[in-house]
């Protein structure tokens, strides 16, 4: 592989690796928050209780999300000093941003949070999670506000060639924020959900702590049922803005190869990209006409039309991506998606019946539901960032010409390996700590410890 | 003062902001193999340090989005360039940021004992890098006229740049040892002390050296700052020590701080208006002219600064107020 193929490996490895963690933290500050606030509210000792153990596992989660972002922040100028010199101008802000807005918020108020249970008063206690979860979101806003700009160029004009920013607010309130952004969060709001979920109904069969875990899991499904109505709306919206923006991307995802109207949409599509034609094609006629415009008709442009129209526009060059990936990414991703929203539906009955003694083994499958959101997280980025490939900045830089011209393959190998064994590493230590607590749970609920607790 | 002057006193202001914070946490994490065989011991020292290390290190989060924003060239030069030692930082940062959360969390001493090596490594290897790479950027590195780095790694191992490493570690430990004398009770505090003493002589003489040897390596007039910013350096540990010696530990710990802030001050004045000297030809180094962001870039980011970094300063002396007391060995008063 050349230091091309090398950067983008180590890109891809160390950003996904990076994401496993963040919507975990999105989503546990908050339900950890929540916790915390009934506990001030009403007083319930057990909701502090669940405040301090579910914020156990937020820790052990969340130390790992702060060391591999910080790759994130420094990774930019390491492999891609071309891309950094061409979009610095618009791209570094909000990062900087970010780090002044949201890093010192979160990482100043957590250190307030774990080690301030006996200094803070209960009140400025529950605020400093509070802040912790804000700090979270809003490090998600600037990001998203940096990345959006790679998808969709605006704010900007062209100075000899390299864009520099002329608004600042168009730049804030590009469209692509808007849907991306709410998408991101609520998806890390489910996924702190089925982790509590998941979590509390595996403790629920063992009938230990029953009123600890119900409470916990009535939190959890509170959160899932509003966000992943929130992910899936949102998703919706968010297609129908990527047949605007990005049609090339949604073709990929449709393995539709030349334009329709009315469009159809891909049940199985097995296609071969060399050539561009389909083996297996199984299709719901009008579907993505109506996804995507929310009527029966209207023109979705397939790969070949859009292949010439991008040839006229930016020269010769191939410029379809992976039709493989971003097609399996994008029905892994929705498939998740919609298995979850029936998840929490069965989870909110099991609520709302009260049957909060479990029996059947069938249930642990909530347990090994703690999955699903990590592998539509996961998708959903591959196809959001493969799906723009040749491109790194949308129509202005290609990927090829982003990469540090200096760094040679053989640092490049070398930093590689060197998180990717680190990083595997992790993985193990921080999913052995996390069974490891989780497993062993609360300790027993009994007068004696919760005196001691309080 | 223009914008461009104005981000390069920001950038230098954070980045001082970072090796004061970190350095004493830094400090701590070095002197972890020395404070104590026992495990309470151990873990009281890394206590001081639990509530505020990680927003420290945002202090060098915020230093490299700083660059990138004001200064995108300086940040894609610098960064590819010194690749490798840069890669070894982060990796640093990665085990000693983990090693903290993960340490406690088993009751085994090998358990125990292998993140006390991980946050050693961790906080030894960035003083000493970061020393490295800014004697570097004052020195000189090969940069050719597309502003790309061209030189391999042994380039950045010069005498000076070792010799600007070593300083900056002893700083660091120094502080920590400071620190610790401060923050804990009992054996550990006893301990901190004379680490402290020991440390002192050496720093000052590393220093003193350091100094000298940036005002008369970088140019052939240093530049008045420079020198102003670096005597104090020199005379603020010189007190420091003096302070060390009549057992003044809050002196000494302010002290410290200053001869660490000015010492920076010292590097960016003489950098200034440079921001990575290249030598392979002078006309090829990057400046806070060429290297710089567009006029609304930095007005945007200035107005953006104003209205937060007060808020950020605020919570964050917050936070040491209400950790301001000493780390006793009792269990429920630690979380790591």
């Amino acid at each position: 592989m050349d230091a091309l193929g090398l950067a983008r490996s180590q890109f891809a490895i160390t950003t996904v690796y990076h994401f496993f963690f963040v919507p975990l933290t999105l989503g546990l500050s908050l339900i950890t928050a929540i916790m915390e606030t009934i506990y001030v509210c009403k007083g319930d000792e057990t909701y502090k209780r669940m405040a301090k153990f579910w914020g156990k596992l937020f820790l052990i989660n969340f130390a790992v999300g702060v060391v591999t972002g910080l790759v994130q922040e420094f990774q930019f100028g390491m492999n891609w000093s071309e891309y950094s010199r061409f979009v610095g101008d618009i791209f570094g802000a909000p990062l900087a941003i970010e780090g002044l807005t949201a890093f010192f918020l979160e990482a100043t108020f957590i250190g307030l949070w774990v080690f301030g249970w006996e200094k803070l008063s209960k009140r400025v206690h529950a605020l400093a999670i509070w802040m912790v979860a804000l700090g979270t979101t809003i490090s998600a806003l600037w990001i998203l506000v940096a990345n959006s700009f790679m998808h969709f160029p605006v704010g900007y004009e062209l100075v000899d060639g390299r864009p520099i920013l002329s608004n600042f607010a168009e730049l804030i309130f590009n469209p692509h924020v808007f849907t991306q952004f709410p998408h991101t969060v609520f998806s890390g709001y489910v996924t702190g959900a089925f982790f509590v979920i998941g979590i509390s109904v595996f403790h629920l069969l063992k009938k230990k702590n029953v009123d600890f875990y119900a409470k916990s899991f009535k939190v959890g499904t509170l959160v899932a049922l509003v966000s992943i109505g929130g992910v899936i709306l949102v998703g919706h919206a968010q297609a129908q803005l990527m047949v605007k923006q990005q049609p090339m991307k949604m073709a990929a995802a449709e393995a539709l190869w030349d334009s329709e109207d009315p469009a159809s949409l891909s049940l199985l599509t097995i296609s071969d990209e060399k050539t561009g034609t389909t083996s297996v094609d199984i299709r719901i006629p009008h579907a993505l006409s109506l996804l995507s415009y929310n009527t029966l008709t209207g023109e979705v442009r397939g790969i070949n039309d859009l292949q010439r129209e991008y040839e006229a526009t930016y020269g010769p060059g191939n410029y379809v991506p992976s039709v493989f990936m971003n097609y399996w990414s994008f029905r892994i991703m929705i498939g998740a998606g919609f298995l979850m929203a029936f998840l929490v539906l069965v989870a909110f009955f099991i609520w709302w019946k009260k049957k909060f003694k479990l029996e059947s083994k069938w249930w642990y499958l909530l347990t090994a539901a703690i999955t699903l959101p990590y592998m539509a997280n996961t998708t959903g980025w591959l196809l959001t960032e493969l799906g723009r490939q040749p491109w790194v900045v949308y129509g202005l830089l290609k990927t090829s010409d982003a990469v540090s011209p200096n760094v040679p393959a053989a640092f490049v190998m070398t930093s590689l390996a060197v998180f990717t064994v680190l990083y595997g590493l992790l993985m193990v230590v921080d999913v052995t700590l996390m069974v490891k607590f989780a497993r062993a749970g609360v300790e027993d609920d009994q007068p004696a410890i919760q005196a001691k607790a309080g | 003062m223009d914008l461009q002057v104005l981000w390069f006193v920001l950038v230098a202001v954070l980045y001082t902001g970072f090796f004061v914070l970190e350095g004493f946490d830094f400090g701590v994490g070095i002197l972890l193999p020395f404070i104590g065989r026992k495990d309470e011991e151990k873990r009281a020292a890394i206590n001081t340090i639990g509530p505020v290390w990680d927003a420290n290190e945002v202090w060098l989060v915020l230093a490299g989005g700083a660059t990138f924003a004001a200064f995108p060239q300086w940040y894609a030069t610098l960064f590819s360039g010194f690749y490798l030692p840069l890669l070894l930082i982060l990796v640093a940062l990665i085990l000693r940021g983990v090693s903290f959360e993960f340490r406690g969390k088993v009751e085994d001493p090998r358990w125990h004992a292998t993140w006390d090596t991980t946050a050693f490594i961790g906080s030894l290897l960035p003083p000493l890098l970061f020393g490295v790479a800014f004697a570097n950027m004052l020195r000189g590195v090969p940069i050719d006229g597309n502003m790309n780095y061209t030189g391999g790694f042994f380039n950045l191992l010069n005498v000076y740049a070792l010799f600007g490493g070593l300083t900056f570690l002893a700083l660091s430990a120094l502080l920590g040892a400071l620190f610790l004398n401060l923050k804990t009770a009992g054996s550990v505090q006893e301990t901190a002390a004379k680490i402290a003493a020991r440390l002192s002589v050496p720093s000052f003489v590393l220093l003193t050296v350091f100094v000298v040897w940036t005002l008369i390596t970088t140019r052939s007039t240093p530049a008045i700052l420079a020198i102003v910013f670096g005597s104090i350096s020199v005379l603020a540990l010189l007190a420091g020590f003096i302070a060390v010696k009549a057992q003044r530990g809050g002196f000494a710990f302010g002290l410290t701080v200053l001869a660490i802030a000015m010492n920076v001050a010292s590097i960016f004045a003489s950098l200034f208006p440079n921001v990575m000297v290249s030598s392979t030809d002078l006309a090829f180094s990057l400046t806070i002219r060429n290297a710089s962001s567009s006029v609304n870039t930095l007005t945007v980011m200035s107005i953006v600064v104003a209205i937060f970094l007060p808020v950020v300063l605020a919570y964050q002396v917050w936070n040491y107020w209400v950790f301001r007391k000493r780390i006793t060995a009792k269990v429920e008063d630690l979380h790591y």
